[in-house]
């Protein structure tokens, strides 16, 4: 380690400090000082992010971007994730405000544990090296364990968290178990020398054996059909926050690793591995999409989406190509903000403790407030990636990469269930527009405007003019693209 | 595959039942057997146990405490590498190593606020 | 405003923001100036721009006006840009102008309506849409308009939302599009993958200059399944009927004139590509056919007068892809505008029949209205005598050149005969259940309530005058066809007609409109409702069959809805509960051997020991 690779580190050891300091917070007496802690952490985000831009300046300067002896990249890819991590977890920051002034629980360790799981998501994405990304990933895991049974006076919350971390360690295990198996075969941990290993070596038994256990364990943390069964349960039972934080910047950082390693380190290896996991994701479309149909509760239905989501996002992944990788960023993006969106509707809602989670208590909301009921259509039409939201640009992105790769019929049951996950968004607009509310009850608040009018803003700006995001994402995505063998603008 | 490990399979047994045969096998047969209470007891430390580990609970800040030691613990891992190299690693090494011990006092320091450390 | 071409749905989209933001706050006569004003300028817009495009393009070319560059990335690359041509003109006239009238007529309609503003901010939304789909240049651009008036259509739908069945109806038109939406999006993506391009233009060229003939049939399939769905034909138009649980003058504007026209339009506009794929042609055709006199023998059997107009709709949009369908592309065109002008006037008239009858839509308890409401019975003779095609009215010439196509057509000789048949017959009940409709309502003595005749009054003049002016377009409406006017301009391919077929579909074109108004006469005319009493002993069958819709609704509930419905539930109680399951089966497996284990922890170490070694030569033993 140099003095080169702290400059490479800053917004991370930024926000580990910021975080520590967050925790001793409370403990030297300003434990009462709820308001303090919010801002507090709102300031430790703006540092953050303006040090990750500074950090890409810096970076665009000097040629070599990689530090700690190779094991960690602060290329257009990271800093492009990042920054949408550090949006999200202040927009999550913001919805969190009222939610825990009610309840019970100490503000500051709250915060301090979104911090590191921040400062996880940080890490694991600018990872070069299988271990580096395994150091990133349970930080954030470990501090989503804790977040999810938050509220620890609450059966379903701790529920959630004891399902959550038992699997979790699981996945884990299997995820090391995986690496191993690959490092046994490759001898390297760092991605650029596996991939070069594998261009020379015959698949063997164990390589294959590693691999899927490697995929395994990341679709456990994006939640991809058959590793999601923990999802709808933990969504519903962890406090509303928290299962914002889970469906995205959580699950953004899953597809942001998940397309890291493969394209930088599988893609030789291509053919083994994308038919299994063509299935898992055309699986993952049809189970998320069906199984949210018969949903009452909001949070399960958004459960049950979320890992339709996944199953869409992996389509970036397998096809292999530069439409995908770009498809990964954008969709990640926007996927990011239309459900932080819904989120901040969803708790706007928050009648009483569990207001808001089921579809009924929507009911009636374009009458009591018919801006964020039409936000909400937005963020609904953009999930179902009707134009001209953002969610649209982001799903031609992945189907049109899925289609240039041959996976022709994954686009097309891609295409189907969007069409069917209309169906269930639709049900929600049908209670904001066609049902009659009861009684006014909503609890609108200054943070949650501000988060559903930056999403809103966001959803269909990116949707009408989406050019810019779209030569971010060409930028953002060159230097693995180049990597990884994909010539940017390889489309027709 | 199964073949090439074959070998190291039986070495393996052979290893293995060693200790087994020493300890359950031939001990028995050939050791004087008179136990009683006293020797039957887990620790032989003259404290009578208070009970089976079968039916006890144990308060859950045995726990916390066993998990504040680990952590202790594994930092003097990384320490004793790091006195070796010392010098080579220069100021570096040194500032690194006081921002590692101070992650840990930070821990340190919450847990002894959040009255971990005061045993009730 | 060639180079501003953008301005014309901007006007109703403007108008739908200070509608939907301000209009609740503003009031009534805020929202009556915005919404109906936004659509007249958007209307004067288009013409202006319609007329400097005949100036600058007296040969019929394309215009194109790129705002701006949509989707910019190497293969993707989308722009968001409108074009004029003649195809375009033509529905950019009849949408905004017919659009304008509706917009105006509903100032009287909804006028005692809650929500008022939120009437004309769906309504000026809706229109947007329109325009975005049929003044757009490329599929993407166009998919955005109808995904746009999919969603207003729903909306509207569901305009009276403490109606359990307004509702559901606008659920099931927003699910059952979502179906032809699917055809549609996966058309668009099979053309970005195969020609690298959705602009209207470049894929009809690219296409033109020898691709497989098995692609574009797939593409103008799926398309046409997109065109099914919006358009209500077999198997998607179970939508459109249910639909009339909007409001009427939607149902004038959306599901007759405008919207439910765009499948016909879609599969005008790349005509290039069904010219390519015969079979393709052939299925529309044969779709439309059957849709055509099915719709037709429905609407013998319905009493809501909407609904007979619903199941109209959907018979006379029948005969447009009849139109299509054959490759006389203008013929559907031309009907397409004759039916904007007749079914708006209906359907407006319905609205005004509905409003003097204090809300009531069965016509079992209408009848003498002719006296009383003489604007409205007037105009809704005249639109009647169009659809059902006595000549010179505008409905005449439009249908009878499609039959006339139907037979001639080069594409599949054969079976044209069949088709010119079956739109033969189709024609016939078309005329007698219109008649039906009018003597039932207009003709004989009233049949409602003391209090609904006390009632009974003619509708003030935002209403009436609409219905005039359409009115007369019913009557004209034909003359676009003097001199082959229409074709020359629409430049569409187009084959001959001999005289002697021409002659044969007119003469019997003529004859079964004859016929039809005939036999309803004979029947309704005379004897009212007794007629339907003595269809009913004759025929009991038939006439259940018929009222009941030939039972495709509950036949789609049980085949397609509940099954769905089930299969959702058995992957999230059944296989989530499987792997819940086991998962909770493990659970019971570890505390199970939790037991075991407290039970061996007896504090021995050598037993800890065995323990260790077993486990070990265990593991070994699997793995090696």
């Amino acid at each position: 380690m140099t003095w080169n690779d702290v400059v490479f580190l800053l917004p991370e050891i930024i926000i580990s400090i910021g975080a520590s300091l967050l925790l001793l917070a409370p403990v030297v007496g300003w434990r009462q000082r709820e308001t303090s802690a919010k801002w507090s952490m709102l300031i430790l985000l703006g540092i953050t992010a303006l040090t990750v831009i500074g950090c890409s300046y810096w970076v665009q300067e000097i040629p070599q971007s990689r530090s700690l002896a190779g094991m960690f990249a602060l290329d257009g890819f990271a800093i492009f994730f990042k920054l949408i991590f550090i949006t999200a977890i202040a927009m999550i920051t913001l919805l969190s405000d009222d939610f825990l002034r009610e309840s019970r629980y100490s503000v500051w360790e709250y915060y301090s544990l979104l911090g590191f799981a921040l400062c996880g998501m940080m890490f694991m994405v600018s990872g070069m090296s299988l271990i580096s990304i395994y150091i990133g990933l349970e930080l954030m895991s470990l501090s989503s364990y804790i977040l999810a049974g938050f509220f620890k006076n609450e059966e379903k919350s701790t529920e959630a968290a004891m399902k959550y971390f038992v699997l979790g360690a699981v996945s884990s295990g299997i995820l090391l178990y995986g690496i191993s198996l690959i490092y046994g075969v490759c001898g390297s941990l760092n991605l650029l020398d596996i991939g070069r290993a594998l261009s020379t070596i015959i698949t063997n038994d164990a390589l294959m054996f590693g691999v899927m256990l490697l995929g395994a364990g990341l679709c456990f943390k994006m939640a991809a059909v058959p590793f999601h069964v923990w999802t709808p349960d933990v969504y519903e039972g962890a406090p509303t926050p928290i299962t914002a934080f889970l469906s995205t910047a959580s699950k953004a950082a899953a597809f942001s690793i998940f397309a890291r390693i493969f394209y930088l380190a599988l893609h030789d290896f291509q053919l083994d591995w994308s038919n299994v996991l063509a299935t898992i994701s055309a699986l993952s479309m049809v189970l998320g999409n069906l199984a949210a149909i018969t949903q009452d509760n909001v949070k399960r239905m958004l459960a049950y989406s979320s890992i339709a989501h996944a199953g869409y996002a992996l389509l970036g992944i397998i096809s292999l190509n530069s439409l995908g990788l770009r498809g990964v960023l954008i969709y990640s993006l926007v996927y990011v903000f239309a459900n932080l969106g819904i989120w901040a509707t969803v708790l706007m809602l928050r009648r009483h403790e569990y207001g808001g989670e089921r579809v009924d208590d929507f009911e009636g909301l374009s009458r009591r407030a018919p801006f964020w009921a039409f936000a909400m259509v937005i963020f609904l039409l953009s999930l179902g990636g009707i134009p001209p939201t953002a969610g649209f640009i982001g799903k031609y992105f992945l189907f049109a990469a899925a289609i240039q790769a041959g996976f022709g019929w994954l686009a097309i049951l891609a295409v189907l269930m969007s069409a069917v996950s209309m169906f269930y968004y639709l049900r929600l607009v049908v209670a904001m527009y066609l049902r009659e509310g009861r009684e006014a009850d909503v609890a609108i608040t200054r943070p949650l405007q501000i988060v559903a009018a930056t999403c809103l803003i966001i959803t269909l700006l990116l949707g009408i003019y989406p050019t810019p995001l779209i030569n971010q994402a060409t930028e953002s995505s060159r230097w693995i693209g180049a990597r990884a063998a994909i010539i940017p603008h390889a489309g027709r | 595959m199964a073949a090439n490990y074959s070998v190291l399979l039986v070495a393996a047994l052979i290893v293995l039942s060693l200790p087994v045969l020493t300890l359950f096998v031939l001990a028995p047969l050939v050791r004087a057997s008179r136990p009683n209470k006293v020797k039957l007891e887990p620790y032989e430390c003259g404290v009578p146990a208070s009970s089976f580990a079968f039916d006890h609970r144990f308060s859950v800040r045995y726990f916390l405490i066993a998990v504040l030691f680990i952590i202790f613990d594994v930092e003097t891992v990384f320490l004793f590498p790091w006195a070796i190299r010392f010098k080579q690693l220069g100021w570096f090494g040194a500032v690194e190593m006081a921002v590692f011990l101070a992650i840990l006092l930070v821990g340190y320091f919450y847990a002894w606020k959040r009255k971990v450390l005061t045993w009730v | 405003m060639l180079n501003h071409l953008w301005l014309i749905p901007a006007l109703p989209l403007l108008g739908f923001l200070l509608n939907g933001l301000f209009g609740k706050r503003l009031g009534n006569g805020f929202v009556s100036l915005v919404g109906p004003l936004s659509s007249f300028l958007s209307a004067v817009a288009g013409t202006v721009a319609v007329l400097q495009y005949h100036h600058q393009y007296p040969n019929g070319d394309r215009h194109v006006d790129v705002v701006y560059n949509w989707i910019s990335s190497g293969g993707v690359g989308a722009d968001l840009a409108f074009q004029l041509d003649p195809l375009s003109i033509v529905m950019l006239l009849v949408v905004t102008w017919v659009g304008f009238l509706i917009h105006l007529y509903s100032v009287g309609y909804m006028a005692h309506e809650e929500g008022y503003w939120r009437y004309f901010s769906y309504l000026n939304l809706f229109l947007a849409e329109m325009l975005v789909l049929v003044l757009g240049s490329s599929y993407l651009v166009m998919f955005v308009g109808w995904e746009g008036v999919g969603l207003c259509s729903y909306l509207l739908i569901g305009f009276y939302y403490d109606k359990d069945f307004a509702v559901a109806a606008g659920k099931k038109a927003f699910v059952v599009n979502r179906i032809g939406d699917f055809g549609f999006l996966v058309a668009m993506f099979l053309m970005f993958a195969y020609f690298g391009t959705v602009d209207f233009a470049k894929v009809s060229q690219i296409a033109s200059g020898g691709v497989e003939p098995g692609l574009v049939t797939a593409i103008c399939l799926l398309l046409f399944l997109g065109a099914t769905g919006k358009s209500a034909q077999i198997p998607l138009y179970v939508w459109l009927p249910d639909a009339m649980a909007g409001p009427t003058p939607v149902s004038a504007l959306i599901h007759a004139a405008t919207m439910v026209t765009a499948g016909v339009y879609m599969i005008a506009r790349p005509n290039a590509l069904y010219r390519l794929a015969p079979d393709a042609l052939m299925v529309v055709a044969i779709i439309g056919a059957l849709t055509a006199i099915f719709a037709a023998t429905i609407g013998i059997r319905q009493n809501d007068i909407k609904k007979v107009l619903a199941y109209s709709t959907v018979s006379q949009l029948g005969f447009m892809f009849i139109g299509v369908g054959v490759g006389a592309f203008t013929a559907g065109i031309f009907h397409l505008i004759t039916h904007a002008f007749f079914k708006a006037c209906l359907f407006l008239g319905s609205g005004s029949v509905i409003h003097a009858m204090s809300g009531e839509q069965d016509i079992r308890r209408m009848g003498g209205l002719w006296k009383k409401i003489p604007i409205t019975a007037w105009t809704f003779l005249i639109a009647t005598i169009a659809i059902a095609g006595f000549p010179p009215l505008s409905g005449f010439f439009s249908k009878d050149e499609i039959l006339a196509s139907a037979l001639a057509n080069p594409y599949f000789p054969d079976l044209g005969v069949w088709i010119w048949a079956i739109g033969t017959v189709a024609a016939l009940f078309t005329a007698f259940y219109m008649f039906r409709l009018f003597f039932l309502t207009f003709g004989g003595s009233f049949r409602g309530t003391q209090e609904q005749e006390h009632h009974l009054h003619e509708s003030p003049w935002t209403m009436t005058v609409p219905l005039v002016v359409l009115a007369a377009g019913s009557i004209l409406g034909g003359a676009l066809t003097v001199n082959h006017f229409l074709e020359h301009w629409l430049e569409l391919p187009t084959f001959e007609v001999s005289p002697a077929r021409a002659w044969l579909a007119m003469i019997a074109s003529t004859i079964v409109a004859i016929l039809g108004t005939w036999f309803a006469y004979a029947l309704f005319g005379r004897r009212g409702l007794a007629a339907d009493e003595r269809f009913e002993r004759r025929a009991p069958a038939v006439a259940r069959t018929l009222e009941n819709k030939y039972y495709v609704d509950e036949f789609y509930d049980e085949a397609l809805v509940t099954p769905l419905e089930r299969f959702s539930r058995f992957l999230w109680r059944g296989i989530d509960a499987l792997i819940d399951g086991i998962l909770a089966l493990g659970g019971y497996v570890v505390a199970a051997v939790g037991d075991l284990l407290r039970f061996l922890q007896t504090g021995n170490v050598r037993n800890y020991a065995l323990m260790f070694f077993v486990g070990v030569i265990v593991f070994i033993w699997i793995f090696a």
